[in-house]
């Protein structure tokens, strides 16, 4: 029995997270991301190797997506609708909500502002989503009589979810992205622990380690501060779910407190629109702000207004949100070229930005000139200011999960290549797990457990059951200090290995294997019993 | 397994009440309230109402409309009038059953329903209740706010008849019940007059706080794990928002608890029957599909209609069961029946009064309502007057996952989930906490319509409006079923105004219970006496049926008598196998862990290995002999001599064999066992091998 994987995608690198896995006769497609790096044939896994006769709907059994970013889901569209997948999907009520808005968006700026040719229409995407299933945590999904599924709290961006998958005896888990600390509006990763096989991690931060996210988020706060204060403009550019709710609670909160009266606009209509979405799906965000939902809730934004294209040039500070994120191009882009031109204003950029994007190359040369295209150069003196904070787990937090989770192989994804393989050792020095970081196109087999099934008497199971059971209250415990609170405890049994070797394993030829006490062998037999002891002096 | 029912229940806001032991775990499914025991106790009385004595209580003035049969309408003139329902701070009514138990003996409670929770703080609250408790998050949520509500509608009495005297309230004093009127007796102590000893005190705020912290909350399809042995798992009974049936898996086989279930539901989850297929045992608790059971001492009742003997569907027709759009269509009609209804009463210059619970119900109804009345271009107001119904409200547009397929559709596009978000924006429904809140007097008109909770017309807003409305023959009363709508109203009397009971359909339905069951594959169905009369299920042969009455243990044998032992492969590979030949037969001493996780039984690789070593005693069959084994031992090079004889009656000792070179050591052989004994743990394993050898010959 072995469980294969085939890396299509964040293989040694961040973008198109695609990876199919095929255990015992079952094969699902976890995540079928685009890359943002790239605008020719290398956006997308390479489908072909999924089935050389692009019979993808008896290729593969589910489809499984774990978050709405589109390096998660951007694929998604054009394989159902232009490859024609149609089997069953399965994301989380989220995911499924919100995936639709981000594909739509992504569309856009690509037809709309790059002029490209579309690669799938508004309509696609909702024939697309169609065909997906929507799920809840902790739910035990039946895909078909041999699969099952459930999703996990991720944390990381609404609606995120781990997924469990087990093919008989076979169990793993690919995490998608997630984070194990809470941040503003989400809570931190939560998982059972489990028996597994093979647990697939995400490793964005494979070796760096965070400190306290509270200090970071001062430091933003004070920019932002300091650069309104001084008159300037703030350019925010996320995309339109995830972060911008994030720091947009952040900055409520922070408007309240020091009564500030400068206006922070939303870009467009869309991270309005999905504030109305995060309002429904308030009980996927953290305790704290689930808590408040009656009286007030949460992404109900007072001092957001909804910006005009007209307004770019007007004067007076302000604060503004505009997508897309990592000024890839679109609104964020057009404003970028009007703003960055002055030393008042300021850019913050997050954490990670995908190479080709104009947030990488702010990134790496914070001041100076930034070539657009091959014809425009902009000469960038505004701040930038880089986010400290993140929505990925650092690796101390995949150490962590490695550790709770105790798989017996590691499959390392979505990381930088050099950084991923400090990673994978420290994971087999540390834990004595095989662990593994393939490249794109590159298939892992691992072994995978398999159980033989016997039949126990009643005289057996009572015999280790009574008396000396002993319990382990470790199970479905939250890693950290999750807001969520877990009472799903559950605890197990565990006998003593006396009890277990009063036992007899009986195989007869032809029929099913059986356990007895010892004490029946003798009448099962009927043979007399006869006992060999050793002992020491 | 044993199961015994402790109460049917009385229909949808008192939910069935069972105990189950299965597997050695005791569980109770469900604790309800029978809140409608409340209409013992007179609502709390204006300075007018205790004067006035309604003693002529002529029944012709009352505009009735129902279709309910009023049965009792005789029994209950000659002696009941207003003034003799129970002027006392209300007790509540719990399953007296229940009380027979040893709540500390309870392991697993199981909350099937918003309603089944009601009675919860009662147990949770002995000293030595202990058990794990499972509700589904969003029964758990709904349920809280009603025992919230509930508290805060009690209070009024509570400042009324200030603090009570004595910890047994004298109402419930033998002497004093014996002169009240059958029909309040009956409510109070039951049909055989045993009941008294359910009746409590409401409990505290702090009560239901802490309930709720004993809670653990579940979502549709979660396995959670009782004990290692006991996997359960809620699924939709489209009920009620968050409302469920229960699957749970042991070893020894596995049971499905069907309770009150709905094929169609506009709002909440439907029934997912397909997850409960192919269980060992069904206890099928839907007492809907029963008809009148309420009212099961009044034998005119059980004289089923033609009608109720359908036809059963065949398999067929299954697949369309939740979308059954013959009842669908039946529920609009309604709906559209009371709303035109409304619109006619309103256009008269009266005032609506809904007070209803089934929150379903009120949801359809009010978002029918807005629209007709903005249909007619009528622009009268419509008040929501509840303690929980802003939070209600509000929790209802955030819980998509637990609704029904065309709500969830409304989050996928982006719209709110019900209609009342963009209303009350719009300011055409008003939210208020209580009749006498501020914003209510500065804003009331009349005609309106008022939504509120019903608590039986005993308590809260329902009856000040009553007394308001009851006079003037164009305001509009609209009812769900009320148990006894004679005795409900009995405070208010004379009622001039007209009252209308809407009966929606729920439950399974009858001619459904027979092919439900058939798809659903039980190897046996417990099902209620009630149910024996009104469906030939005994002629169904795929599985077979027990029928149950309250008060009375069913013991259903375990089919299996063995329970499934997963053996990790890896774990197997070192397994010490002795064949024999003859039978072919294999046999291997186990070892390893066993553990007990999510219900089956798994015997894994040991971790540590401080029991690597083999001396471990092993199963022999036949008396090894002792020159066969000297003959062996000299072979390995050991040497030593055998003492016979030493066998006396007692020692069972047949030999003992000492041996000298190379080491020393001694092997008793006994006739039930054979001793080893050596200082040295590789001399007894090599010598246990070899008798192992012997041994394995025969
Ligand atoms: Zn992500």
């Amino acid at each position: 029995m072995a469980i294969e994987t085939l890396v299509l995608g964040a293989g040694q690198e961040v973008g198109k997270s695609c990876v199919l896995v095929t255990i015992n006769g079952k094969r699902i497609m976890f995540d079928c991301g685009m890359h943002m790096g790239f605008l020719d044939h290398r956006r997308y896994p390479d489908f072909t190797l999924v089935d050389p006769n692009q019979d993808f709907n008896s290729a593969i059994t589910c489809i499984i997506i774990t978050h709405f970013h589109l390096d998660h889901v951007g694929a998604l569209a054009y394989f159902t609708e232009v490859c024609g997948y149609s089997g069953p999907i399965y994301m989380t009520y989220p995911t499924k909500a919100l995936a639709p808005l981000m594909l739509e968006d992504y569309r856009k700026v690509m037809v709309d502002r790059r002029g490209e040719e579309e690669l799938f229409s508004s309509n696609q995407i909702a024939e697309c989503m169609k065909k997906v299933t929507a799920v809840d945590l902790r739910q035990t999904v039946q895909v078909d009589e041999d699969l099952q599924i459930r999703a996990y709290y991720a944390g990381h961006v609404i609606g995120a979810a781990m997924f469990y998958a087990k093919v008989g005896d076979a169990e793993m888990v690919y995490t998608g992205d997630y984070n194990m600390t809470p941040d503003r509006h989400l809570g931190a990763a939560q998982i059972d622990r489990l028996r597994l096989d093979l647990l697939i991690t995400e490793s964005t931060y494979a070796t760096t380690i965070r400190d306290s996210r509270y200090a970071r988020e001062r430091e933003f706060l004070k920019a932002v501060h300091k650069c309104v204060s001084c008159g300037g403009k703030v350019l925010i550019p996320t995309f339109a779910l995830g972060r911008a709710q994030e720091l947009c609670i952040l900055l409520e909160d922070y408007w309240e407190r020091m009564n500030l009266k400068v206006p922070i606009y939303f870009s467009a209509g869309l991270t309005i629109q999905a504030n109305a979405y995060y309002k429904m799906l308030i009980s996927w965000t953290s305790q704290k702000i689930k808590d408040t939902y009656s009286k007030h809730n949460a992404f109900d934004f007072k001092n957001v207004q909804k910006f005009e294209k007209s307004m770019i040039d007007a004067p007076g500070p302000c604060v503004l949100f505009a997508t897309p994120g990592m000024i890839s191009g679109g609104f964020s882009l057009e404003v970028f070229k009007h703003w960055a031109v002055s030393e008042n204003n300021l850019v913050t950029l997050p954490g990670y930005c995908v190479a080709g994007t104009i947030g990488h190359k702010l990134m790496s040369d914070k001041r100076g000139k930034v070539d657009l295209d091959a014809n425009t150069r902009i000469d960038v003196r505004c701040q930038v200011h880089q986010l400290a904070f993140s929505p990925h787990t650092d690796s101390k937090g995949i150490m962590d999960l490695v550790n709770f989770l105790a798989p017996k192989h590691v499959i390392l994804v979505h990381g930088e290549k050099h950084k991923m393989a400090s990673l994978k050792e420290k994971i087999h020095s540390e834990f004595g797990i095989q662990c593994y970081d393939p490249a794109n196109n590159e298939t892992i087999c691992i072994p995978s457990t398999h159980y033989v099934n016997a039949e126990a008497s009643d005289t057996f199971i009572r015999s280790c059951l009574s008396p000396n059971f002993t319990f382990q209250k470790c199970n479905s415990a939250d890693i950290y200090n999750s807001t969520t609170p877990d009472k799903n405890l559950m605890p197990m049994l565990q006998v003593e290995d006396e009890r277990v070797s009063e036992g007899v394993l009986v195989v007869e030829k032809g029929k099913k294997a059986k356990i007895v006490h010892q004490d029946e062998l003798l009448l099962m037999l009927e043979e007399q019993k006869h006992d060999t002891l050793s002992g020491t002096f | 397994m044993k199961f015994t029912c402790l109460s049917k229940g009385r229909g949808f806001h008192f939910p069935p009440c069972h105990m189950l032991n299965f597997c050695g775990i005791r569980i109770l499914l469900d604790c309800p309230l029978d809140l409608s025991a409340l209409l013992a106790f007179s609502p709390i009385p204006t300075s007018l109402d205790c004067l006035s004595v309604v003693e002529s209580f002529n029944t012709e003035a009352n505009g009735f409309d129902s279709g309910v049969g009023f049965g009792k309408r005789q029994k209950i003139e000659k002696l009941l009038h207003a003034q003799s329902l129970l002027f006392a701070e209300p007790w509540y009514k719990t399953v007296n059953n229940l009380h027979l138990w040893n709540s500390s003996f309870i392991d697993v409670v199981l909350i099937s329903s918003p309603m089944g929770i009601m009675g919860l703080p009662f147990l949770t609250r002995i000293k030595g209740f202990s058990a794990k408790i499972y509700v589904t998050e969003a029964s758990a949520r709904l349920g809280q706010l009603m025992m919230e509500d509930l508290i805060s509608m009690h209070v009024e009495f509570r400042h009324f008849y200030g603090p009570e005297e004595s910890n047994f309230p004298s109402w419930l004093r033998q002497e004093e019940l014996e002169i009240l009127p059958s029909e309040l007796r009956e409510i109070i102590l039951g049909k055989d007059g045993l009941e008294w000893g359910g009746w409590m005190p409401l409990y505290s705020a702090a009560d239901v706080k802490d309930c709720m912290l004993k809670i653990n909350t579940l979502n549709y399809a979660e396995e959670a794990c009782y004990n290692g042995t006991l996997v359960i798992k809620a699924f939709s009974s489209g009920m009620e928002i968050g409302s469920c049936n229960w699957v749970l898996n042991s070893p020894k086989g596995d049971i499905a608890y069907v309770s009150g279930s709905s094929f169609i539901s506009a709002h909440a989850m439907p029934f997912d029957y397909c997850s409960l297929q192919g269980t060992c045992a069904l206890i099928y608790s839907d007492f809907f599909s029963l008809g009148d059971t309420q009212d099961s001492s009044d034998a005119d009742n059980y004289s089923v209609s033609a009608a109720d003997k359908l036809q059963p569907m065949s398999s067929q027709d299954l697949a369309g069961f939740n979308h059954n759009s013959v009842e669908n269509s039946e529920e609009k009609e309604k709906l559209d029946f009371i709303c035109s209804n409304t619109i006619n009463y309103i256009q008269k210059g009266g005032s609506v009064l809904i007070p209803i619970d089934r929150l379903g119900t009120v949801l359809l109804l009010l978002e029918e309502m807005t629209a007709s009345l903005e249909a007619s271009d009528l622009k009268v107001p419509v008040y929501i007057i509840s303690s929980m119904a802003e939070e209600l409200l509000a929790l209802l547009n955030i819980i998509p996952e637990w609704l029904c397929k065309q709500r969830q559709e409304k989050l996928f596009a982006g719209e709110q989930l019900f209609a009342h978000v963009n209303l009350l924006k719009e300011k055409k429904i008003h939210v208020v906490p209580a009749i006498h809140s501020h914003e209510l007097l500065t804003n009331w008109q009349e005609p309106c319509i008022v939504f509120c909770p019903h608590w039986s017309m005993r308590m809260g807003p329902v009856v000040h409006l009553l007394r308001q409305w009851c006079g003037n023959p164009n305001s509009l009363l609209i009812l769900e079923d009320v148990l006894n709508l004679e005795l409900a109203l009995l405070p208010f009397q004379p009622v001039a105004m007209k009252v209308l009971q809407c009966l929606f359909p729920s439950g399974i339905g009858l001619q459904t219970v027979q092919p439900l069951l058939k798809l659903l594959r039980p190897k046996t169905v417990l099902c209620p006496e009630e149910l024996r009369l009104q469906t030939n299920l005994s002629s169904e042969n795929s599985f077979s049926v027990l029928y149950y009455t309250e008060a009375e243990t069913l013991k259903v044998p375990y089919r299996k008598h063995s329970s499934e032992i997963k053996i990790a492969t890896d774990l197997a590979s070192h397994f010490y196998w002795k064949t024999f030949k003859k039978e072919e037969i294999n046999i291997t001493k186990l070892k390893g862990e066993l553990l007990m996780e999510n219900g089956r039984h798994h015997l894994l690789l040991e971790n540590d290995n401080k029991n690597s070593s083999s001396n471990k005693s092993l199963e022999h069959l036949g008396l090894p002999d002792s020159e066969k084994l000297m003959a062996a031992l000299s072979k390995m090079g050991i040497s030593g001599n055998i003492e016979h004889g030493m066998s006396d009656a007692k020692s069972q000792t047949a030999c003992t064999i000492h041996i000298h070179d190379p080491y020393k050591a001694s092997i008793e052989i006994g006739t039930t066992g054979t001793i080893i004994t050596t200082a040295d743990e590789n001399v007894a394993s090599s010598i246990y091998k070899i008798i192992d050898n012997i041994l394995k010959a025969v």
